[in-house]
């Protein structure tokens, strides 16, 4: 293992778990309000998936996002002001935590509708492929997500048309609290999978390293037009579903038994063993990132409310907005008034 | 030129596949099949695999990847068969399409079209005859279309691909054997404005989409009893034309809308209290409204006609409001 790449990892992860400490104090102290799902536990895999893109790729990911967004290179305080519901967040406030979005890393969703973003993944994909890009689109989603059927649809198009997608499903084992055994005939999530002739293989969501690796390989063959991937990434969420869970579905042994695989601690054990990480670097990058995250507070605090006057603004697109969507609604040719206010329902 | 309402959509299409390289059609037997109404026929030859491009009967998945391709730089043009099968992608539609852009606050325009057939009256029972394009004409986000005209079939498709927000096309399964004149140089048309079909000075008659025909019908035999109907088409069912609509009722004072919807909680609903709220004091008579009857559209013929929005109900309606009031 490289030790200078160890401790990058590292760093990623407990970046992710501070933030995500944060949030429960800030939502405790009603800054942050609405639903809010922490990713505490679950670090590994959007450390290890993520590391393994570049910034031409693209990502989907669901209401449990703030560490994908984070690590795909959203600022912890655009992150913080979009909860606090300020014009400085990432979404101008509009989204919150369930909904961050950000074009420039080409990070889409934030998405809370349970299997909701595969098909826009697909689509991604198709996109790509149709342009003859080489980017790779990486789609996370819970293992409750299978039972949809824009699962699905989403598998079998993919692999219809051989699409540069990377399928991340982190099975945490229940879907708020449902366990997996409790709603599926088929436990075997890589083995659905498979069934639509996607090569899908389970990874130990627990340990960056194995899912950085399994990561690369999937994302290398599917760059290099090999269709399709699926990693079926076995990890656990740590704290609740969301702020409003009584945790009655599952023990407090199972949770304390999956904590002794807490990703973090493996990873710097195995770091420390190899005598890769000092006590003052392990120190210096807990300061590091307190210290990001508490300038990321700061800002959040510092925010400002979008005016009310700009409530439908985006409800449709601006004149002359838009990713290259030319001109008009209004006529272009056939001369007629166009320029009524598009926001006007 | 000679053309039918389907040939004229096929010609939009097939110039957009043209003029734009981003521009593909998506949906079930589009290709192979020739288009489940023939709209493709033929295209699939032209254009190839690729860009005609068939899928399986996945609704919810094959209009997200329309979204997701419209995310990713292309100008997907999305067939659903039917508005009622549209229903299995109403979560990609209504929480995907209509809201990325207003949620990650301006980032994310959905440049997508969606096209799909609507209505009753070729006796396709319940699960293939309703007309539906009211409730998406709920949604802020999107764009709400019925082209009733061989120049809006054949020229709203090229404008709608130019908006940056998600578009959807209603196009009545009985209109497309309608034949007619279309110029030869027919090209893009506005998809803001409504439009007057027949001017007149007694009533406005206010509609859209497939019953255009049957109000005009309408209106003709109006004009043989000596009433001097409007025919307004709506073209745009949201963002509706506020001002066309307040404008004829202000000549006429009176109105009556035709909608093959159902009346309860539907379009028509909508531009009545529109009238109401805005021109009360224009009005010369309660605003009428000819609508669906509140069944699920039944197969037998009798039975289906007797459900739908017809010229003698609408000549009914106009006679009744031009009646009221003096």
């Amino acid at each position: 293992m490289d030790a200078a790449h160890g401790r990058h990892l590292l760093l990623q992860m407990v970046r992710v778990r501070q933030l995500e400490e944060k949030c429960v104090e800030l939502y405790s102290a009603a800054k942050i309000r609405g639903f809010l799902h922490v990713y505490i536990g679950e670090e590994a895999v959007a450390a290890g998936v993520l590391a393994s893109l570049g910034p031409e790729d693209a990502v989907v990911a669901t209401y449990r996002e703030h560490g994908h967004a984070l690590l795909r290179g959203v600022s912890a305080g655009a992150i913080l002001a979009e909860m606090y519901g300020y014009v400085e967040g990432c979404c101008r406030g509009r989204g919150g935590s369930m909904h961050l979005f950000d074009a420039a890393t080409r990070f889409f969703g934030g998405n809370a509708i349970v299997a909701g973003g595969l098909p826009l993944a697909v689509g991604l994909a198709l996109a790509d492929k149709m342009a003859g890009r080489s980017n790779v689109t990486v789609c996370f989603f819970g293992e409750g997500a299978v039972a949809e059927g824009a699962f699905h649809e989403s598998m079998n198009l993919a692999a219809l048309w051989q699409l540069p997608v990377l399928f991340c499903c982190e099975n945490n084992l229940y879907a708020m609290g449902t366990a997996l055994a409790r709603s599926e005939s088929q436990t075997d999530i890589a083995l659905k999978a498979a069934g639509y002739e996607i090569a899908a293989w389970a990874v130990d969501g627990m340990d960056v390293l194995a899912v950085e690796e399994g990561a690369r390989r999937a994302v290398d063959a599917v760059r290099s037009g090999g269709g399709p991937h699926f990693l079926e990434l076995r990890t656990y969420r740590f704290r609740a579903h969301s702020m409003f869970d009584p945790e009655r579905y599952r023990t407090k042994d199972e949770v304390a038994r999956w904590m002794e695989r807490d990703p973090i601690t493996l990873l710097r054990t195995a770091l420390e063993s190899a005598g890769h990480l000092s006590p003052a670097e392990w120190e210096q990058l807990q300061a590091d990132a307190q210290a990001e995250i508490a300038a990321a507070v700061e800002f959040a605090e510092a925010g400002t409310p979008e005016p009310v006057e700009e409530l439908t603004r985006f409800v449709y697109s601006e004149r002359g907005a838009g990713d290259g969507a030319d001109e008009a609604t209004g006529a272009d040719a056939a001369g007629q008034p166009a320029g009524k206010a598009a926001g006007a329902p | 030129m000679k053309s039918s309402y389907r040939e004229a959509l096929r010609a939009g299409i097939r110039d957009a596949l043209i003029r734009d390289e981003r521009v593909f059609l998506m949906g079930e037997d589009v290709g192979a099949y020739g288009g489940s109404f023939a709209v493709s026929l033929g295209l699939l030859e032209e254009f190839g695999p690729g860009r005609i491009r068939d899928t399986p009967l996945s609704e919810s998945g094959f209009v997200g990847a329309g979204i997701g391709a419209a995310l990713g730089g292309m100008r997907p043009i999305v067939e659903i068969m039917t508005v009622n099968f549209s229903l299995l992608a109403l979560d990609q539609i209504v929480n995907n399409a209509a809201t990325l852009l207003h949620m990650s606050g301006g980032q994310f325009h959905v440049p997508l079209v969606i096209r799909m057939t609507t209505g009753a009256g070729r006796q396709l029972g319940a699960q293939h005859s309703h007309s539906l394009e009211g409730w998406y004409a709920h949604i802020p986000g999107l764009r709400i279309l019925a082209p009733a005209t061989l120049e809006d079939a054949r020229g709203m498709l090229w404008t709608a691909l130019q908006d940056p927000d998600p578009v959807l096309i209603f196009e009545h399964g009985s209109l497309y054997n309608v034949p007619g004149e279309l110029a030869n140089d027919a090209g893009p048309v506005d998809i803001v404005t409504a439009a007057i079909r027949r001017p007149g000075d007694d009533i406005s008659l206010i509609t859209y989409g497939g019953t255009l025909p049957v109000v005009l019908d309408a209106a003709d035999q109006l004009a043989a009893e000596g009433i001097d109907a409007e025919v307004l088409d709506l073209r745009t069912l949201r963002p509706l034309d506020d001002a066309a609509i307040l404008a004829s009722v202000a000549r006429t004072h009176r109105a009556v809308v035709v909608d093959e919807g159902w009346r309860s909680g539907s379009l028509s609903a909508e531009v009545s209290a529109r009238i109401t709220e805005q021109a009360f004091f224009d009005l010369d008579a309660p605003v009428g409204r000819v609508c669906s009857a509140e069944v699920p559209i039944p197969y037998a013929k009798h039975l289906e006609l007797a459900a739908l929005p017809s010229a003698a109900r609408v000549v009914a309606a106009a006679k009744t409001a031009v009646a009221a009031g003096g």
